[in-house]
């Protein structure tokens, strides 16, 4: 690999890898609402119940 | 919870569909830039990077450019949502702009021997673009969530604007620079297929920029609207 091609590698390297760190960041933040939610209805269902 | 919360998110969402469009082009884009526009000349392979910074830097001032214009929409009163669509803008906008530096410097390496020139003004005033929006973060969570916040925030993202077109056109009033300048009065300074690989370059860019913007905007009231119910069912 020259060094030219390994500069180009490195630019589009940058650019998919903070993509992809910011989709782990929107999944992890996902998770997180996921819980919240099965928290708030769990509080639901038991105000109801009670 | 009341319908017509600023948080609510659109009842339909087009995110799939937004960030299918965006992965679809920027393959096509990568595509184009590597088995379809000719090798430079002058630069060799290295000038391939061209069609992914170059559409970066624009997509970032236009995040900027859409923060200020829902900064001004928030300070001409129309909603409490504005102070979060010119939030996340701006977010996009220093992600974009930080992309613009790495990749630039990398480019640069390649094509000039340095990683950073001070004395090139179209590098230096983007990186005061860049520090003036990231100083924007500092500014909002120093202060305590509420309209003075949302105020506040919206001048700051308002005045940072003013640079985006000093910036840009930095390069065309400086007369010592070594930074390419590749639209000229002329048009651009490329055939026809560069020109048509940075055309898709640019598209791909700009719907991944609103994909990823309307991601966090979608989480950011989610979040919102979960904080509210919570509160509602604490009570």
């Amino acid at each position: 690999m020259s060094s030219g091609e390994k500069y180009v590698a490195a630019a589009y390297g940058v650019v998919f890898v903070t993509v992809l760190v910011y989709v782990a960041i929107i999944a992890a933040k996902l998770a997180r609402l996921e819980r919240e939610t099965a928290e708030l209805a769990e509080l639901a269902r038991r105000r109801n119940d009670g | 919870m009341s319908t017509s919360s600023p948080n609510n998110p659109p009842s339909k969402s087009r995110v799939p569909a937004l960030a299918a469009a965006a992965a679809g082009l920027v393959g096509l884009a990568i595509v184009f830039a590597f088995f379809v526009a000719p090798e430079d000349a002058d630069q060799g392979i290295s000038q391939r990077i061209f069609y992914f910074h170059v559409p970066i830097a624009l997509t970032a001032y236009a995040c900027f450019g859409w923060g200020a214009w829902k900064a001004l929409q928030h300070l001409r009163g129309k909603g409490e949502r504005y102070d979060l669509e010119s939030y996340v803008a701006v977010h996009m906008g220093t992600i974009f702009g930080s992309l613009t530096l790495l990749t630039g410097s990398i480019w640069a390496k390649a094509s000039w021997g340095h990683w950073w020139l001070w004395e090139e003004d179209q590098l230096v005033l983007f990186l005061v673009l860049f520090l003036f929006y990231s100083a924007y973060f500092m500014l909002r969570f120093s202060i305590d969530e509420g309209p003075r916040r949302a105020n506040i925030s919206a001048v700051y993202a308002l005045f940072g604007v003013v640079l985006v077109p000093v910036s840009f056109l930095a390069i065309r009033l400086a007369e010592n620079v070594i930074h390419p300048t590749v639209f000229t009065r002329e048009g651009p300074q490329m055939t026809g297929s560069m020109f048509l690989t940075f055309c898709i370059a640019w598209l791909a860019i700009t719907t991944l920029a609103y994909a990823l913007y309307r991601v966090e905007l979608l989480g950011k009231r989610l979040d919102a609207n979960l904080r509210e119910l919570r509160e509602a069912l604490t009570a």
